[in-house]
């Protein structure tokens, strides 16, 4: 690993007084992301601005919203009394990433911020147009089994790896996001971005700015829910195709539905379309599968990855199927 | 390391830098030596090529005071500066677990974090889980459940194995699994460790 500058810092205002410093610092969270891509070469900064001991750890209802600091760890949310009781698709979606070491020192602004596992990225000798833009792209013709079907451009077609993020999309949480003049809020969904011309850019944060916390509504979507990640081993994989899915039930009919995927895009992938299909109908089979159908408009495999297009519908119809037995 | 290994700088010096910043500098928890040097002009390659951090932790209840480069692991500083070789470096890459240690009592990757973000912290590694000469219950058990064949990865599997039961996560032999699987085996022993923890568990030892 190349040697770099170290700081520590107490507080979200000397740090982005830090980061202001040098275009080329980095924030330094859990680490389990940014350590490894030093060790590979892929990204060498010059300066690590150690943000742990900043007080950004809170769970904790305000109002109608959970309010979750940028630093609270993977672990600490999923096993929050209030997170599993209001919020359980989060918690499973939690549950179902990495592995419970990981889970212990990853954070929710980690997380966010963690680059794609496109093998391409992480090989130094390969050309990558998200790590070095104008040297092509590897996947592109070569070994594509893990990548996107939906929003890729012909710069990228990496996926974003995150299993919580695809939960919070679906659960229309928003992004705090602070610079040294004040703080600002995202729609999570606005967060992490599409491909187009910028493959470099994976999200929307500004280079001044720092992740304060995400804030979610507390919803009605805590009984009819599942997070189906499909992966090549059991557990301990990123996903091939993951779903969360969670529905309100009145009457016979869904009143209120939440779909969104991960492992099919450069972003996680709201289902909008799926979603407003279902709203007003009854949760049956062949509603399901039309939903699914709904979802795939637009889907593009690049070889390898064809099978996504099939298994990503059935994904959703397997998650949706799960969600209502839970009942 | 060799200077040639150093990135060329870009823009400000890194003596420029550490002039501008030392008034936030200083109110880092722990100032690096870095810090002084540039005060004391002393000669700026030897401060980028040696800048250490004052490193004060406790493993296995041991104090020690240490400076290290930001770039040590915990791993290697667990092993290449303590000695404490049981903690096994496999991927290095937080992929197998090899490399697992108890800090402030939760599992993680040791290869995955630097040792100075482990600041006043307590580290326990398989070495600190015996006492004296009689092994942690989940060591004896992994011995009667012949729980390793080639033994690499045994160390992080223990102590993983340790923090599930203390974290509660062995209520079936799938939730142990799933809960384990951070910690990859490639000789495949991994029903004789479900086991192991299983035993352990239905014991009913304080681990």
């Amino acid at each position: 690993m190349i040697n770099f500058q170290y700081l520590r810092t107490t507080s979200a205002k000397s740090a982005i007084a830090l980061l202001l410093k040098d275009k080329n610092a980095k924030f330094l969270a859990g680490g389990t992301n940014l350590i490894d891509l030093m060790k590979r070469g892929v990204t060498a900064p010059d300066k690590l601005i150690d943000i742990n001991h900043v007080p950004l750890k809170q769970i904790e209802q305000i109002g109608n919203k959970i309010h979750i600091g940028a630093l609270a760890t993977n672990t600490a949310v999923a096993d929050h009394a209030l997170i599993k009781e209001k919020l359980p698709l989060l918690s499973w979606a939690l549950q179902a990433g990495a592995s419970a070491q990981l889970r212990n020192v990853a954070t929710v602004g980690g997380n966010m911020m963690q680059r794609t596992r496109c093998g391409y990225f992480y090989d130094t000798e390969m050309p990558c147009n998200k790590r070095q833009p104008g040297t092509g792209c590897g996947a592109m013709e070569g070994f594509n089994r893990m990548h996107a079907i939906f929003g890729t451009s012909e710069k990228c077609i990496a996926v974003h790896p995150s299993d919580m993020c695809v939960a919070l999309t679906a659960l229309d949480a928003e992004v705090v996001l602070a610079n040294s003049k004040g703080e600002r809020k995202m729609a999570f969904k606005d967060f992490h971005r599409l491909v187009g011309d910028t493959p470099q850019l994976d999200n929307n944060l500004k280079a001044d700015e720092m992740i304060i916390r995400v804030e979610i509504p507390v919803n009605h979507l805590a009984k009819n829910y599942h997070y189906l990640k499909v992966r090549d081993r059991a557990s301990y994989a990123f996903a091939l195709v993951s779903v969360a899915a969670a529905f309100e039930i009145n009457n016979n009919k869904i009143t209120d539905i939440r779909l969104a995927m991960g492992g099919v895009a450069h972003k996680p992938w709201r289902l909008t379309a799926s979603e407003n299909f279902l709203k007003g109908k009854e949760a049956t089979l062949s509603n399901f599968e039309q939903a699914a159908e709904l979802a795939m408009t637009g889907a593009k495999g690049f070889g390898e990855n064809n099978f996504k297009l099939k298994l990503a519908p059935n994904t959703i119809i397997e998650a949706l199927n799960l969600a209502k037995s839970k009942a | 390391m060799k200077p040639s290994d150093q990135k060329p700088n870009q823009g400000d010096s890194r003596r420029d830098f550490l002039k501008k910043s030392s008034v936030i500098t200083a109110i880092a928890l722990t100032p690096g030596i870095a810090v002084k040097a540039a005060e004391n002009n002393a000669d700026e390659r030897f401060a980028e090529l040696f800048e250490k951090i004052p490193l004060n932790l406790t493993v296995n209840n041991k104090a020690y005071k240490a400076s290290v480069e930001p770039r040590v692991t915990l791993l290697d500083y667990l092993r290449e500066e303590l000695h404490l070789t049981g903690t096994k470096k496999g991927c290095d890459h937080g992929q197998c677990g090899a490399c697992t240690v108890h800090v402030d009592g939760q599992r993680v990757n040791s290869c995955l974090s630097l040792a100075v973000m482990n600041e006043g912290k307590k580290i326990t590694t398989i070495e600190g889980l015996a006492d004296g000469d009689t092994l942690h219950p989940m060591q004896a058990a992994f011995i009667k459940h012949d729980g390793f064949q080639c033994g690499y990865c045994t160390s992080g599997q223990i102590m993983s194995a340790v923090a599930c039961i203390r974290e509660g996560h062995t209520s079936s032999r799938a939730e142990i699994s799933e809960y384990m699987s951070g910690n990859i085996c490639r000789c495949g022993a991994y029903p004789n460790i479900v086991d192991a923890i299983v035993d352990v568990k239905e014991g009913g030892a304080t681990v």
